[in-house]
């Protein structure tokens, strides 16, 4: 603490401080009411948002007499088109996670935040809520001029129909996220009459409020302080990565376009000042300041701009995708020849080949064997060692299969237990215990490595097996 | 703290260390504000809607009336009615019927594990294999019989072993001479016993329990069922009485099995589940599919 009023705070730290001053720090206080401007990247974006219209319609779509996509938790049975994947096969998820995982890496690495600017639920669904805003209020002048008015029948009106139609459509985000994992049309039936399942209303009512405060309030906010993939994404991207950037050479010193003014021979840069790529950033952000934080690479602002170089007459691309080598007139490398891409390709062609494999492999039946370890071994009245397992018949098919069970290893082995075929039922795990006997002289080692099989016949008449080896326990010797 | 501020106007509190170090005034950002009212409205609405206030013995109901016995209550008979399609079939069979249906017999198995487990594993092991001094129940060699009706007896009414110690009937060296013929007979399965020692196990009084041939059995009834008086066969290599063999052989002769009149005499008492009422015919018939499964069923 310092009570010296003489001490003045030394002339570095004014320049920091000055910094510091320029650097603006967006907490949500305003909201922002960017512009809306038809072009290019504006289709585009449309374009890539359209492909949530899937996460709507998906459900809906049959196949076999069932939902086509169909996450059945409760039956534990996760149906893909014509393939039913058990938690067995839960390994092909990780694979799954790696792909997305990297393929995000890759497209960050060589386009930037191209899951921010385009595909990302915040962005889309926030664009989606503004362009309803603007259908209801207006422009942006006419929004800020709504914000403030006072509290009229009309502005309720307004109002009301906006958050009205916010609050619908984060309803319908939650039931179409829900019919991913039940029945879609049975949802629809049981939900408006009370009778569906206490998750589906409670996912539904957690969607609805989600969606209506992110995408109607915290906008923005959310990539700047709460989604961490907006972090890892801004430290992938180095200087040959391609981003929506500001042309610094060929836009400053900016200046104003005078009336009468010649376009031969201007002292100024391309940039006109006209602010227009401030105006339309969703996020509030200056591209003139260089890549930031709050940048989600949505190109909104080179539509703007290049629609004012046109107007003016300069050419277009003052802020283009362009990398900073570029930018900066270093010779930049070809995509095909950076190492990064070859790295992240082979690690997405195999994680996408182990799925497939995953996939196409899936084994109809398969057999799990637990050796019973109370007690390890039991000695007979015969003079043998008797051990004993339990088995577990998994069928994935969607019908019952009869199976026979055998088992090899030792010479002497006698099976008991399984002299009857065993029917697994369709879908599910049936469990059956067996003992296997071996004489106390005939065994050589306290271990005996030995091997169960089952087999059997589909109703189609396609057989099917499995094996699975096991151990054989005695007492020590 | 600073008399003077020296950076007036800038909304901070007048607080200022080191020259220019100043704590501000800035309200917190407004997420955080309404994450902070959403927390306090859902204090408001949880402590109605659940039991909340601790208001004298009892914390405040709640309008909801929800409490965790009752949630829990409601499990059980949620459990209760999945089960009962089951428990109501098993009713009106027998052990051996249950055990010829594949699924019954698993719905038993996985039922009868809990009972198992509080009721025999105790003594006889989590998974029927003994303790010293009580038998190993996933064996096949049964001292009262393996079958379902003979394993239902034992349960049901409970198993008293009995043998008449010997130290005052027999000599030291009739004594050391059968408790090594036990040994010679456990390790041939019965083929190898001395000569001298089948003279003393048949003219001693031993074969009025342990039978004519030594294995324990005093007849067979048709149907499988045996006839013991729980004595131990002698014809394999399974010793009632842990460790096993001359040592404890010649221990069990001596001072005999279940002698109130000798505290050495060796312990050998199954408890009577059914008769106590500490079981019921039903869970000691589940028991019985239990036990036969353990590995030794006959």
């Amino acid at each position: 603490m310092s009570t010296n009023e003489a001490a003045k705070p030394p002339s570095a730290v004014d320049d920091l401080y000055e910094e510091a001053d320029d650097w603006h720090v967006n907490t949500g206080g305003e909201t922002i009411h960017a512009k809306r401007i038809p072009g290019r990247w504006r289709t585009f974006k449309w374009l890539m948002a359209s492909v949530w219209l899937i996460f709507f319609l998906g459900p809906y779509l049959r196949w076999d007499g069932r939902q086509a996509v169909l996450f059945d938790i409760p039956n534990r049975q996760y149906h893909i088109f014509s393939a039913t994947v058990l938690p067995q096969d839960f390994w092909m998820l990780s694979l799954l996670l790696l792909f997305f995982a990297i393929l995000l890496a890759v497209l960050t690495a060589l386009a930037g935040r191209v899951w921010c600017g385009y595909f990302c639920f915040q962005t889309v669904w926030t664009d989606l809520f503004t362009w309803i805003e603007e259908k209801l209020e207006g422009p942006p002048a006419a929004r800020r001029k709504l914000d403030q008015a006072p509290l009229t029948a009309r502005k309720a009106r307004i109002k009301g129909t906006k958050h009205i139609l916010w609050i619908l459509i984060g309803f319908f985000t939650g039931l179409s996220f829900v019919a991913w994992f039940t029945d879609a049309p049975r949802l629809w039936s049981t939900f408006f009459t009370g009778q569906a399942n206490g998750a589906a209303y409670t996912t539904v009512a957690l969607f609805t409020a989600g969606t209506y405060v992110l995408a109607g309030f915290l906008r923005e906010q959310t990539c700047f302080w709460l989604c961490p993939y907006a972090r890892i994404q801004g430290v992938m991207l180095d200087k040959t990565t391609i981003l929506p950037t500001y042309d610094e050479k060929r836009g400053e010193p900016r200046g104003r376009v005078k009336r009468g003014g010649k376009e031969e021979g201007r002292a100024t840069g391309d940039c006109v000042d006209c602010n227009q790529c401030v105006v339309v950033c969703p996020t509030g952000v200056d591209i003139r300041r260089g890549q930031q934080e709050g940048c989600i690479t949505c190109a909104l602002c080179i539509d703007a701009c290049d629609q004012v170089m046109e107007k003016v007459g300069r050419p277009r691309g003052l802020i283009r995708y362009a990398s900073l080598d570029e930018i900066e007139g270093r010779p930049t490398k070809r995509m095909i020849l950076r190492p990064r891409v070859w790295v992240y390709s082979t690690i997405l062609i195999v994680a996408l080949a182990g799925i497939v494999y995953g996939l196409t492999s899936l084994a109809p039946v398969e057999l799990k064997v637990l050796h019973e370890r109370a007690p390890l071994f039991v000695l007979q009245s015969d003079g043998s060692i008797q051990n004993k397992y339990t088995l577990k018949i998994l069928n994935k098919t969607p019908e019952p299969v009869t199976v026979r069970v055998s088992a090899s290893g030792h010479d002497d082995l006698i099976l008991m237990g399984a002299e009857d075929p065993i029917l697994s039922e369709a879908g599910g795990v049936t469990p059956t215990n067996v003992f296997v006997r071996i004489p106390e002289r005939a065994l050589k080692s306290e271990q005996q490595p030995i091997t169960f099989y089952i087999d059997g016949t589909r109703a189609s008449g396609t057989p099917v097996e499995a094996e699975r080896e096991s151990v054989f326990i005695g007492p020590r010797r | 703290m600073a008399e003077h501020n020296p950076f007036p106007g800038e909304n901070n509190t007048g607080h200022v260390w080191d020259d220019n170090l100043r704590e501000l005034k800035n309200p917190p950002p407004r997420w955080w504000m309404l994450g902070l009212w959403a927390s306090i409205l859902w204090v408001v609405g949880y402590s109605l809607l659940y039991p909340s206030w601790p208001v004298g013995q009892e914390p405040t109901p709640g309008i909801l009336g929800w409490s965790q016995m009752k949630e829990y209550q409601e499990g059980m008979a949620q459990v209760e009615a999945k089960r009962a399609k089951f428990e109501d079939q098993i009713k009106g069979m027998s052990a051996n019927e249950i055990l010829a249906d594949p699924g019954l017999k698993q719905y038993t198995l996985a039922s009868a594990k809990v009972l198992f487990g509080d009721n025999c594993s105790a003594c006889h092991g989590s998974g029927g294999q003994g303790n010293p001094g009580y038998p190993v129940l996933a064996d096949d060699d049964w001292l009262y019989g393996g079958t379902t009706a003979k394993i239902a007896e034992s349960i049901a009414i409970g198993r008293q072993g009995a043998m008449t110690p010997h130290k005052d009937i027999l000599t030291e060296a009739e004594i050391d001479t059968l408790a090594k013929w036990t040994v010679q007979m456990a390790e041939t399965n019965g083929e190898g016993g001395s000569e001298e020692g089948w003279n003393l196990f048949k003219t001693k009084g031993c074969t009025a329990c342990h039978g004519q041939s030594g294995n324990g059995v005093l007849a067979e009834l048709p149907g499988g069922n045996i006839v013991t008086v729980g004595a131990a066969n002698l014809t394999d290599g399974i010793w009632r009485f842990k460790p096993g063999g001359y040592e404890s052989a010649r221990y069990t002769i001596v001072n005999g099995v279940n002698q109130p009149s000798n505290p050495d005499a060796r312990n050998a008492v199954m408890p009577a589940f059914g008769q106590t009422g500490q079981l019921t015919d039903q869970e000691i018939k589940k028991l019985v599919v239990y036990v036969h499964e353990l590995g030794g069923g006959q």
